[in-house]
């Protein structure tokens, strides 16, 4: 089953590939590519010879996952037990729903129905068991319908790759000469358990054929929707200003996600306006949270962005990021909680100046000063820690140095004087050089090295000055001095 | 005992000078790139792993850079935030004084700005004490106008000591400290000389002496403080 927003035209061969040992190899082939021989396995270099009007899209098999995850609790409209069945296919279990729908047949056409109004195309099939429908919908007629009685004669004359088997097992049964299921059937009971005794359930027909006819259970376990939390407050008539509705929709919201022993990091403002469009605002916390009072907080300065229009009469308040959270009991001492205080407190930072404007710089490995400072969010753990250089390092850095114009005594060692935002500093005393070379593996090719210098103004200002690069070292004029940052 | 006489035996027991109350302190640097105050900032912080909060307005990282992590060398976690106007790093301040989880807040304010009156370091001195939670404010590029804050100082690069092993080379920092105004303790001026690998200010009364010789402390002559 495959999602397409403008679907091609059928009589295209498409197929998506992915990435294999040796270049890209088919995945899925349509049906045009199939009846011209295509079969998912082969290398698209040797198709494109054989096919050259292919047309070859890249695999999505995560993405395809995800949407059928999705398609499965939108398949709930039919019936309760809902679960996706590996990476190509929905099981339904219909038991006791079916005649709410005309039965099962008039059942098969809605859901082809509705499928294709989704631009899905379906094969459908009902049978008593997992294994029967399986075999059925990829391999019999077209929504065919199957009772409980007829099974074994149903699924006779399909092969046995409708058996869920791995293609070794199918290959193996092929050279045996069992080429349908009901052959499978016929061959005695012993000699299968007999040869296929170690063989596990998805190499083992003995199994997957009781599973298909029933003799061995296979229920559906049914996954579990995540609830929505939302709260809606409908006014009489169309307001411009949301903040007095704002605190009872927390304290609503917020009793939900206790009863459900939850607590949410992100939070949705929506407002419904009169002229049919919609505004929303977002919030994000560092930790989760369902205390209504600091929910409410982080809204404070973040409503006036709301655009009200002509007013609006309907506003949502939806928790996103729900996660399972435990009650946590506050010291019993009466002390204040101070983990908790600080993810408050970066909450209101990030609400209000966004969570680019609040940081944690952290150790990183690099000898190039600025490359040895790295950031990241407020209360992140760092991930790896660099070491602290046995070297002098200044207490202000720069973050663009500044150029400054210097008067020379030697050319290799530090400025006699020098020229630094109009001023002139005279250079009474200095240590260094400590060189600095580029990293290779990071920059571009022609950087020049740096020769940090610790100099004493003769006002007693101590500045790291570098010198970029070597006189003639042939990576550019003549070397260019720089301010870096200041001492203590 | 009446309760006049416990109360004020309690009263005597907060006083004591073990326990410190932290407030709002201000430092000005005598020039703008100088990073002396930042540095005899850092001396003054309490000894503990809880996190500082550094709030720098846009200017003040313009022109005087950001800090430096490897340089500073502590090991208890910085939050900056990078604000645009005083009004916000005013805001800021105050609120992380709101958290008592914190071990210090610095904010670096440029200049005079109108946001920054008496009212507002009023309400960040008695937020601090409230909080006991150390907070200093940088002033660069700004004359030490009306304020609450409990203590001021101003605070200024000296030529450092000499070198041990290098007489070429610049020694330990030393800063001239004038505490021009303070509730607590008597003002005064200092010449402080600062280790930071033992973590050591040492401070020794500015005597006054004549004026520097012209040529002095030029390469190659020894220069003392």
């Amino acid at each position: 089953m495959e999602r397409q927003g403008n679907a091609p035209p059928d009589d295209i061969p498409i197929v998506l590939a992915h990435e294999g040992h040796h270049g890209p190899v088919i995945y899925a082939a349509n049906r045009t590519a199939r009846l011209n021989g295509i079969n998912p396995g082969s290398r698209v270099v040797d198709i494109r010879a054989v096919c050259p009007e292919l047309q070859v899209e890249y695999a999505d098999p995560a993405g395809d996952r995800a949407a059928l995850e999705r398609l499965a609790l939108w398949a709930r409209r039919w019936c309760p037990w809902t679960v996706r069945d590996k990476d190509d296919g929905l099981i339904l279990d219909t038991t006791g729903s079916a005649h709410l729908l005309g039965g099962e047949a008039a059942m098969l056409v809605e859901m082809e129905t509705q499928l294709s109004l989704l631009g899905l195309s379906a094969q459908l099939a009902v049978a008593p068991t997992w294994g029967a429908a399986w075999a059925l919908a990829r391999f019999g007629p077209v929504r065919s319908v199957c009772g409980t009685d007829e099974v074994g004669g149903k699924l006779g004359p399909l092969p046995v790759t409708g058996l869920r088997l791995d293609s070794e097992t199918v290959l193996l049964l092929r050279r045996l000469g069992l080429k349908t299921i009901g052959a499978v059937m016929e061959v005695p009971r012993l000699s299968l358990t007999r040869r296929f005794v170690k063989a596990g359930l998805a190499s083992n027909p003995l199994l997957r054929l009781d599973q298909a006819l029933g003799k061995l259970a296979e229920p559906v376990a049914s996954v579990e929707a995540k609830p929505r939390f939302q709260m809606q407050s409908r006014l009489a008539e169309p307001v411009f200003d949301p903040t007095p509705h704002l605190p009872e929709l927390c304290e609503k919201l917020c009793n939900a996600l206790k009863q459900a022993g939850q607590g949410c990091r992100r939070l949705r403002l929506t407002v419904y306006r009169t002229d049919g469009d919609v505004s929303h605002v977002d919030v994000a916390t560092s930790a989760t949270t369902r205390d209504p009072n600091h929910l409410h907080g982080l809204f404070r300065d973040k409503i006036e962005r709301i655009n009200p229009g002509f007013g609006f009469d309907l506003i949502s308040l939806e928790a996103g990021s729900v996660e399972e959270m435990q009650e946590q009991q506050n010291r019993l001492d009466g002390g204040s909680d101070d983990d908790l205080h600080l993810t408050r407190l970066v909450d209101r930072l990030s609400a209000k100046f966004g969570p680019r404007a609040v940081t944690r710089p952290v150790l990183r490995e690099s000898h190039i000063p600025e490359r040895a400072e790295g950031r990241i969010a407020a209360l992140a753990a760092p991930a790896e820690t660099g070491a602290i250089t046995p070297h002098e390092r200044p207490l202000r850095l720069f973050d663009h140095p500044e150029e400054i114009r210097v008067l020379y005594a030697v050319p290799e060692g530090p400025p006699a004087q020098f020229i630094w935002r109009r001023q002139t500093h005279r250079v009474t005393r200095y240590s260094g050089p400590e060189r600095i070379a580029p990293e290779w593996w990071k920059d571009r090719p022609g950087t020049r090295l740096r020769d940090y210098f610790k100099v004493e103004d003769q006002t007693g200002q101590r500045i790291w000055l570098y010198r970029e690069g070597l006189h003639e070292d042939g990576r550019g004029g003549d070397p260019r001095w720089f301010v870096h940052g200041c001492f203590a | 005992m009446s309760l006049l006489k416990v109360r004020q035996r309690l009263s005597g027991q907060v006083k004591r000078p073990g326990t410190m109350v932290h407030t709002l302190s201000e430092a000005f640097p005598e020039t703008v790139t100088d990073a002396a105050a930042l540095g005899f900032v850092l001396t003054r912080l309490p000894r503990t792993t809880a996190p500082i909060l550094w709030v720098q307005d846009r200017l003040s990282r313009k022109e005087t850079g950001r800090p430096y992590l490897v340089g500073i060398g502590m090991n208890r976690p910085i939050i900056m935030v990078d604000l645009s106007n005083a009004t916000d790093v005013l805001w800021a301040m105050e609120d992380g004084l709101r958290c008592r989880a914190l071990g210090a807040v610095i904010g670096e304010i440029w200049g005079a700005p109108s946001s920054l009156n008496f009212t507002a370091t009023k309400r960040l001195a008695l937020r601090s004490e409230a909080a006991n939670v150390p907070c200093w404010l940088i002033r660069r590029a700004a004359s030490p106008d009306l304020s609450a804050a409990r203590e001021r100082w101003r605070v200024a690069s000296l030529p450092a000591a000499p070198h041990p092993h290098d007489a070429q080379a610049p020694g330990l920092p030393r800063w001239s400290l004038e505490l021009f105004r303070s509730r607590r303790s008597k003002t005064g001026q200092w010449m402080a000389t600062h280790d930071q690998a033992t973590d050591r200010l040492d401070l020794t009364p500015s005597v006054r002496d004549r004026a520097l010789e012209p040529h002095d402390g030029t390469a190659g002559e020894r220069a003392t403080g």
